[in-house]
């Protein structure tokens, strides 16, 4: 295909939306949907590459559908940081969609088409928010990625899942309204641009106190980023189905978020005036204490859903707490460790709903002796711990490598601490799983033989995001390469 | 023809009511009705075309020159209003034959379409008249007509409700008379732009702060400011839905407008702002409207109530707007005029849908619409999304340009406000969303089918305005701006 770069990602964010006319067209046929679905997935990761290659060959790429406002556009540009996370979800969007197919039949899950359509709209808006160049545009695909998910939270219809939904729409639409679109609005007419500029937008002598409760409103509005004490919204809304949690609450939506705030920080803000601002260093141990709080939430969570929830809560606070750092190790660090996240993350939750689907548990004190049952499940759940982590030979390694050497660069001695006592609780909390899954505490418990591994194309998915958290400890290069020219590019003289 | 456009927007409706009696047959007083209020669109759009190319449009009645004459003046403020009304009374219109059928017995249907043509007629005379004395006589035919519109409806509060309405409506049309009055008195006169002219020399008296005083409360009356709201929320929930979603979208407005122009226009903006404390006063009320209505809001079980008590909360935003009084905060009210007219057009049209298929808008009611009626369901959820502000829609146009006025004047704590009222909007809004898509149907409750297509259309034609004016907004955004430039005196 010869398609402009232009074009190509202007169908990255068109070609989901799209979809979902092709997805009611065929909803009658559940193959045909999915083969819908799927495609779209490929082209759109295609797209992407080939995006990805431009960026390379350093293209600039400038798409523009027009004003809103009169000052306020719709565009869109190409750029290491949306690039990572750009490529990051459209591929896992290919991969949810053959995880989906097996656990959502063997699930018998109702109302399907509308499930595929709503995960559509909410790739389209990721990518949107990825490829934004300014502020304006990347807040109306945040709202419309949140409502979006929100028939995907409560997709259940019970009780339950209105109440999920009740504090997921809740926590994640005031905190955009009351906090986020206020500081845009103020950053607009403060600075009089919302574009993402590299080294901020601020100029060189802003009022620093005005410009400190921005960043806090930043912070606190960007909901998705779930910082204490915005987080409540990520475990209520674990009532999704499965794939819907994986995707969107370990990918998709929270790392909209942190994208979001990662890109706040280094483009709109600049590192060097984020470095001089008083209200930093609160918001620096208020992402410390989301960390090591909601791993000792996690601990306490008997259900898997609810304790990989907790860990995402406390894995945000890492990449929240690394783009505060102002350094480039931080941002570096952060970024990357979008992507390892995801891939870890990922593979837990897959695990998670396999056991859901084959064995019929959800928690974790029932879980013992399953990897007998289902060894293949197990072992992917063991790598992606250590992902999680932070330790060989999992892709988690470097990230949480450079967010503790941005510490140490910035002296901030006792967040460092925090980081090295998280990782251990990591340990505590995740890796139990699957030791007692191989070596039940007692022999009785081994149970039901009947129970096999999930849905083969469920196990695919999985074996293929575990292998991605082993491929990104061997050969992170890529990653690493776009993350540092994330720095270079908002130029900052790159520091070791 | 062309040179009569002022005067032919109002005295279409006003002649073609009358003529709905010799007609007689309720389909082609229908018919009539529509292509009426067609018209005076058509007649709408080509004044606002020729005011923001050439400028006001001023039209001698009869051909006796202003200021002995009467005259009709047309800029930019009045052709934004005059379109958003007629526009609103044809989309409104096209769902009437089917939705009257249900509430309005059969031998007061040709009733109804004079009584609707003659309110039609009264809001775009308040409108488009430069003279003081017509806008009262216009304000008394929009209200009469208004009141015996209400009363028609099928429940029998619905004469209560219209009582209480005409009690209140009749202080304040008699409010708006005295207030006029006074400013003849001291001026002589009683064309808007020469009573601009006059009404400085006599500021300092007495009785032109009575006046202005009188004027004020019958206006706010009129347009439901807190706390003298008491009497919308009745004629909103017990009128036929037509004649609700009709009003919600215009008859407010209409009051606004007064408000506007004889502030601005009239009396000035240094005496009204400066001299009195109208600031603090209509920024007060405004913001205690948006919150006591927005509460009220989430407590009531009848959808018409419920709506009817956000429209209040929404005339808390537009006088917050108008309260500001620079030009980004009055551009932020006449936004706001045009949106929520989508925004509420669209939601009482699409509850008038239930009504006419369930026959009740109690909350309980709804239970189960989600997938009884989709598609009336999904245009109410993309009005409710409105209602709240949410991107690509209208309501979050006027929430931007509200917000930036507040923040350009530097009321942080006022623009922190606004933002939490419409957090309460996510609740009320919610309530019916959840009750519709995540509770069973009520067991006495027939099954329901999806509304009829002379339902659906109109309710999408608005849903389908508040995106396209939520993503495209030059229309909406242009002539606010020039409107609102205009009553500050900047030349654009």
């Amino acid at each position: 295909m010869n398609l402009s770069l232009e074009l190509m990602l202007q169908l990255c964010i068109i070609l989901p939306l799209i979809t979902t006319l092709g997805i009611v067209a065929t909803g009658r046929n559940q193959n045909l949907r999915e083969g819908v679905t799927i495609s779209a997935a490929l082209l759109v990761f295609y797209f992407v590459i080939n995006l990805y290659h431009g960026l390379q060959q350093g293209k600039h790429i400038n798409v523009h559908w027009g004003q809103i406002i009169p000052g306020m556009q719709l565009s869109f540009t190409i750029e290491a940081l949306g690039m990572i996370f750009a490529l990051i979800a459209s591929f896992l969007w290919f991969i949810t969609t053959i995880y989906s197919i097996g656990y959502m039949r063997s699930h018998h899950e109702k109302n399907q088409t509308r499930f595929y359509c709503c995960f559509a709209i909410a790739i389209g808006c990721v990518m949107g928010i990825a490829f934004a160049d300014n502020l304006f545009t990347l807040f109306i695909f945040y709202e419309v990625l949140t409502l979006s998910t929100y028939p995907l939270v409560t997709h259940a219809g019970t009780e339950e899942a209105k109440k999920g939904g009740r504090i997921y729409l809740g926590i994640l639409l005031s905190t955009s309204i009351a906090f986020f679109l206020l500081a845009i609005v103020s950053t607009w007419f403060i600075a009089g641009t919302v574009n993402f500029e590299p080294g901020g937008i601020f100029g060189p002598e802003p009022d620093i106190m005005i410009v400190s409760v921005l960043l806090v409103l930043f912070v606190f509005g960007i909901g998705k980023a779930a910082i204490m004490p915005f987080h409540r919204w990520l475990p209520a809304a674990m009532v999704a189905p499965t794939p819907v949690s994986s995707l969107l609450h370990a990918v998709a939506v929270v790392k909209a978020g942190v994208f979001t705030v990662l890109k706040v920080c280094v483009f709109i803000f600049g590192i060097d005036l984020l470095d001089k601002l008083p209200s930093t260093q609160f918001l620096l141990y208020l992402a410390g204490a989301t960390v090591l709080l909601s791993s000792l939430v996690a601990m306490r969570q008997d259900n898997l859903k609810a304790r990989l929830a907790y860990s995402t809560i406390s894995q945000l606070g890492y990449i929240t707490l690394g783009a505060l750092l102002a350094s480039s190790s931080g941002v570096i660090g952060s970024s990357m460790h979008i992507a390892t996240h995801a891939f870890g993350k990922i593979t837990l939750f897959f695990c998670a709903g396999a056991v859901l689907v084959a064995a019929h548990k959800s928690k974790i004190s029932e879980m013992g002796g399953l990897g007998r049952q289902m060894p293949i499940t197990m072992v992917a759940f063991f790598i992606a711990s250590l992902s999680i982590i932070g330790v060989p030979p999992a892709g988690g390694t470097w990230s949480k490598w450079y967010l503790l050497l941005g510490t140490m660069e910035t002296e901030q001695w006792i967040l460092m601490a925090v980081l090295m006592i998280s990782s251990l609780l990591n340990i505590v909390y995740l890796l139990p799983i699957p030791i007692r899954a191989f070596f039940p505490a007692n022999k009785a418990s081994i149970g039901d033989v009947q129970i096999k591994e999930a849905p083969l194309p469920s196990l695919i998915a999985l074996c293929i995001t575990c292998l991605m958290c082993v491929v990104l400890f061997v050969y992170p290069q890529p990653l690493y390469e776009l993350a540092t020219s994330i720095m270079e590019t908002s130029g900052v003289v790159h520091g070791q | 023809m062309l040179v009569h456009l002022p005067i032919l927007q109002v005295i279409v409706p006003l002649m073609a009511a009358p003529a709905c009696l010799i007609l007689g047959r309720p389909r082609l007083v229908w018919l009539f009705s529509l292509i009426t209020s067609g018209i005076a669109f058509l007649i709408s759009v080509s004044l606002l075309r020729q005011v923001m190319s050439a400028g006001t449009i001023s039209y001698v009645l009869g051909g006796w020159s202003a200021p002995w004459g009467i005259e009709y003046r047309i800029d930019e403020l009045n052709a934004y209003l005059l379109l958003i009304i007629s526009a609103i009374s044809t989309v409104v219109l096209l769902a009437a034959q089917t939705s009257i059928k249900k509430e309005i017995p059969k031998d007061r249907h040709t009733l109804f379409y004079v009584l609707y043509l003659l309110s039609l007629a009264g809001m775009l005379g308040i409108v488009a008249t430069g003279d003081a004395f017509n806008v009262f006589v216009f304000l008394e035919i929009s209200s009469l007509s208004a009141y015996s519109l209400i009363s028609l409806g099928k429940d029998r509060r619905s004469l209560w409700a219209s009582y209480q309405y005409l009690i209140m409506g009749t202080i304040g049309a008699t409010f708006i008379l005295i207030g006029i009055g006074l400013m003849y008195q001291m001026t002589g006169t009683l064309n808007m732009e020469d009573l601009a002219v006059r009404l400085p020399e006599v500021t300092h008296t007495r009785t032109v702060f009575v006046a202005f005083a009188f004027f004020i409360v019958g206006v706010c009356l009129k347009l439901a400011l807190f706390p003298l709201h008491m009497w919308l929320p009745n004629a909103y929930a017990y009128a036929p839905s037509i004649v609700t979603a009709f009003f919600a979208a215009t008859s407010t407005k209409v009051a606004i407008y007064l408000l506007i122009r004889f502030t601005f226009s009239i009396f000035g903006i240094s005496f009204s702002f400066t001299t009195l404390p109208l600031q603090t006063i209509f920024l007060t009320l405004g913001l205690l409207g948006i919150f006591v209505a927005s509460i009220a809001a989430i407590y009531q079980k009848n959808v018409k109530h419920l709506l009817a008590y956000s429209s209040v909360a929404q005339v808390g935003y537009m006088i917050v707007g108008y309260s500001i009084s620079t030009t980004t905060g009055l551009m932020a009210t006449l936004l706001h005029l045009f949106n929520h007219a989508l925004m509420k057009g669209a939601l009482f049209l699409a509850v008038g849908a239930v009504m006419y298929r369930v026959g009740s808008t109690q909350l309980r009611d709804f239970q189960g619409l989600g997938h009884q009626m989709p598609i009336t369901m999904a245009a109410i959820v993309v009005g409710g999304l409105s209602l709240i502000g949410v991107p690509l829609t209208v309501g979050f146009i006027s929430k931007w340009y509200l917000l930036l006025a507040a923040i350009e004047n530097g009321w942080w704590p006022i623009a922190i406000l606004i933002l939490l009222g419409s957090l309460l909007a996510i609740v009320y809004v919610w309530r019916i969303v959840e009750a519709a898509y995540f509770k069973e149907p009520l067991i006495d409750r027939e099954p329901v089918k999806e509304a009829p297509l002379t339902f659906l259309l109109p309710v999408w034609v608005l849903v389908t305005a508040n995106i396209y004016f939520g993503v495209d907004t030059r229309l909406s955004v242009q002539v606010a701006q020039a409107a609102s430039q205009s009553l500050f005196g900047v030349s654009p």
